[in-house]
């Protein structure tokens, strides 16, 4: 891809996120580096509590308590890994027109939440439909978390959401990469959000299908790969990168964090829930012809795995048929000390493997203790982290209920 | 209730939309969108309120009523009086 023109190249210029155990990227570096979850445990309304992760960060930094009052827990999350990433780029929209700047967010689902409150709002009025609020169209459109985004950031700039599942993180960072090769827009303002912690029936749906992750320690639930893993755990969360061709981002004096090499996207076709590993190793291969580059050419792989029975195996076994043969690839896991932050799932796990570029060092996988067989994979990085002598390419794994496969491969910009 | 008391619940409510909202010293005679950061779903949610505590619909003909404090008291004495 290096032949490229650097107008044809896009980059990675500012990161903002909101984790559940950090609300930047050097703090969640180093707790992702010391393996530090901060998953804890969360009443839900109508069932019993469950682990989850939830977000703790500079609510008003950017925008009033009566908006976020007004909006959605996504829009107060987007709105804050907006500003952020803008900030870290060191963008003021003197050098780039907000006509020009598109927002694209990545979501699993939306309006679950907000449905699901006033729904409960209107039983404390024997169902009355007169008190159900005007708020709740603005609220559950499907564009409402990047709209809040322009909203606050004043960009007149095209603006949606991306929905593709649990892949939907990955699928915005690829959206905007497209937007920016296509001359659409200059700069793009791309990620994913989660605010599924909000949602009892997402927990409960998870638990019926015998996928919600428990433990009396909630900071050992999640546990990707382990004999003892037994479902999900739901985190809330975002992340949102600035995307830029090379060209422009040269022309200012961007710091850039990495380059888009490579991506695809697939669908199963075949199950509601089930993965399939076969098209998920198809979409690594994919994403690894379009950057030009060979198994051997990935220092690391971040995995999608949720710590669901089955859909690790097929992970892992997609990941050997493609990195069997390459022992200088490195694998590890971000939801097992973040949780499933689903739609901001991919972009967050992302964002927690960049500083590898500078660090070298690969973020552990937490709870491993006792790997299962079918989960066995070549240098799995399990509880410490591990240094290697370069990282100059990380792909990153992230998949979706109803068949959707996203893969993106960044490499370090040299 | 008595005027005092409507105009009260009224700031409170906005208070409550508006949590940075200074309603100390508003002018009860000029409109309340012109000294606070109010606008028309605000005013639906003040409605909404009204609605939820005391069961009193306000039909939308009604709202410019609620354009100012005084006007907000006006309209409410005589709809609140047994409350």
């Amino acid at each position: 891809m290096t032949g490229k023109p650097d107008n044809q190249r896009i980059v990675i210029t500012g990161v903002g996120l909101a984790a559940p155990n950090a609300s930047n990227l050097t703090e969640y570096r180093e707790k992702l580096l010391k393996g530090q979850s901060e998953i804890t445990t969360i009443d839900l309304r109508y069932m019993d509590p469950a682990p989850a992760g939830v977000c703790t960060f500079a609510e008003t930094r950017y925008r009033k308590k009566k908006e976020n009052k007004r909006g959605t827990r996504a829009g107060c999350i987007s709105v804050y890994c907006a500003h952020e990433a803008v900030n870290d780029a060191g963008i003021d929209f003197s050098e780039y027109d907000k006509d020009k700047t598109g927002v694209y967010l990545g979501l699993t689902e939306h309006g679950t939440v907000e449905t699901e409150n006033e729904v409960y709002n209107i039983s404390q009025f024997d169902y009355n439909t007169d008190y159900w609020t005007h708020h709740h169209n603005p609220r559950t459109v499907l564009n409402n978390p990047a709209g809040e985004v322009t909203m606050s950031l004043g960009i007149t700039g095209p603006h949606y959401s991306v929905g593709a599942a649990c892949a939907a993180g990955n699928a915005a960072l690829i959206q905007g990469a497209q937007m920016l090769l296509l001359g659409e827009v200059d700069l793009a303002l791309c990620g994913g959000i989660s605010e599924c912690v909000g949602s009892f029936g997402i927990f409960a749906s998870f638990k019926a299908q015998g996928a919600l992750a428990q433990h009396v320690d909630p900071t050992k639930a999640s546990r990707p790969f382990d004999m003892a893993r037994n479902g999900i755990v739901i985190s809330e969360g975002g992340c949102i990168y600035t995307l830029e061709r090379l060209d422009r981002a040269k022309g200012r004096g961007a710091r850039i964090y990495g380059e888009i090499a490579g991506y695809a996207m697939n669908s199963d076709a075949r199950d509601f829930v089930l993965p399939y590993g076969p098209r998920q190793s198809e979409c690594m291969r994919k994403a690894l012809a379009k950057g030009g580059l060979n198994p051997d050419d990935i220092d690391i792989v971040n995995t999608h795995a949720t710590g669901t029975r089955q859909g690790d195996i097929e992970e892992c076994r997609a990941i050997r048929e493609v990195f069997g043969n390459s022992p200088s690839t490195y694998i590890n896991n971000t939801k097992s000390i973040i949780g499933h932050a689903m739609g901001a799932a991919g972009v967050l796990e992302l964002a927690g493997n960049l500083p590898a570029f500078e660090d070298n060092l690969v973020h552990p996988t937490i709870n491993l203790d006792d790997p299962d067989p079918e989960c066995e994979l070549p240098n799995i990085v399990a509880n410490r982290p591990v240094e290697l002598k370069a990282v100059k390419a990380i792909l990153n794994n992230s998949f979706g209920m109803v068949g959707i496969n996203s893969v993106v491969i960044i490499k370090k910009y040299e | 209730m008595t005027r005092d008391e409507i105009k009260d619940v009224v700031l409170e409510i906005i208070q409550d939309i508006d949590e940075d909202g200074e309603v100390e010293n508003l002018n009860a005679d000029a409109p309340l969108r012109d000294q606070l950061d109010l606008d028309s779903m605000d005013f639906l949610d003040i409605v909404m309120e009204l609605r939820k505590r005391y069961q009193l619909q306000i039909p939308e003909g009604d709202y410019p009523e609620l354009a100012s404090l005084s006007s907000c008291v006006n309209y409410l004495e005589p709809r609140l009086k047994d409350v």
